[in-house]
């Protein structure tokens, strides 16, 4: 129905029971690409819950090998788990930094946030090369397989995220702080938080509560 | 025009996205949030290792935490609100949630089932060999 035809009618609703909305248009570019890709991260969490289904199926299916408490360090996870909480504390400074255009905080920001995405890593990778050279790697049981997958698939998204967050710093660095730089810039910073959120399902189930049992 | 009732739909706001604030209170959200979810990773570490609480209630204990965490993740930093300009969020969120819960949930129920009315693998392999 046309805001004519509706105007119209006004006068035969005194009670203005039909409320005339009036239509702002289109959202802004940035509202539609940050919605956008938050329902991209939304079925990115989908794909992990199917991993955590498997995980959790698989738990037990350990085939003689070794159980989780035998092989996972506590401390090395409480280390991973606070160089990601900083580094989403961080990667928000950076936002803040990049909306006020401040580039001295931008890349302080984005510099802290990569090198603590880097030393998560480097810990996983130690971990990971540490249980395949005792003989436990993923074919070894059900259970390995299904934990380097969750676990390995997170690794992953932190992997990509590093290279799109050194991607952003050369793209404000040569192109400012242009609409779609810091359009892209929500995007990362919503990857990033979302990639936190992940690894804390991650250390609950996995690593806590197979650590416990 | 002039006994009309308009209403002016606000546009919405972006996930991520804050309302119109200082950049001191922003930075203050964000440190908040950091110490909310600080405390509740100290708080799960602690309770997996500890003697102190009825053991049984670990697991639902930790689940209840990461769960409280990532509602704090949500809110300040994902600026996830109930607010009217959040609406289109939210519903997404609250999807994206309910095929979380059905594909962990049936999995999870599935398989227990699964295993139960099956005979136990080992008796399954004496049998055929």
């Amino acid at each position: 129905m046309s805001m004519t035809a509706t105007a119209g009618r006004a006068h035969a609703d005194p009670h203005h029971i039909g409320l005339v909305i009036e239509h702002p248009g289109p959202a802004p570019k940035r509202t539609v690409t940050a919605y956008g890709f938050w329902v991209f991260l939304l079925s990115d969490i989908v794909m992990f819950s199917c991993f955590f289904a498997a995980y959790a199926v698989l738990v037990n299916q350990t085939a003689d090998g070794p159980k989780g408490s035998e092989i996972f360090e506590q401390r090395n996870v409480a280390i991973e788990t606070v160089c990601l909480l900083l580094s989403s504390f961080t990667c928000g400074m950076a936002s803040i930094a990049a909306d006020v255009r401040n580039r001295f905080w931008f890349y302080l920001g984005m510099a802290v946030t990569c090198v603590l995405g880097l030393i998560f890593l480097a810990i996983e990778f130690r971990e990971f090369a540490d249980l395949v050279s005792r003989g436990y790697g993923p074919s070894r049981s059900a259970f390995l397989s299904a934990f380097f997958s969750l676990v390995g698939c997170h690794g992953l998204h932190v992997s990509a995220g590093v290279l799109w967050l050194l991607t952003m710093m050369a793209q404000v660095f040569a192109k400012g702080f242009r609409a779609d730089v810091l359009r892209r810039m929500m995007c990362f910073a919503l990857f990033w938080h979302a990639l936190d959120i992940i690894w804390v399902g991650v250390f609950s189930v996995v690593y806590l509560l197979g650590g416990g049992a | 025009m002039s006994d009309q009732t308009h209403m002016p739909a606000g546009h919405d706001l972006a996930p991520g996205d804050e309302e119109q604030h200082s950049v001191g209170e922003r930075v203050l959200g964000y440190v908040v949030g950091l110490g909310l979810a600080l405390i509740l990773t100290a708080t799960s570490f602690f309770i997996a290792g500890t003697d102190l609480v009825w053991q049984p209630s670990i697991p639902v204990a930790l689940i209840v935490l990461a769960i409280a965490q990532m509602g704090v993740h949500l809110v300040f930093f994902l600026h996830i609100t109930t607010g009217p300009d959040n609406t289109n969020n939210v519903l997404a969120l609250a999807f994206g949630l309910l095929v979380v819960f059905l594909v962990v949930g049936g999995t999870v129920w599935i398989m227990s089932h699964l295993n139960q009315n099956m005979p136990p693998m080992d008796d399954f392999i004496r049998m055929h060999s």
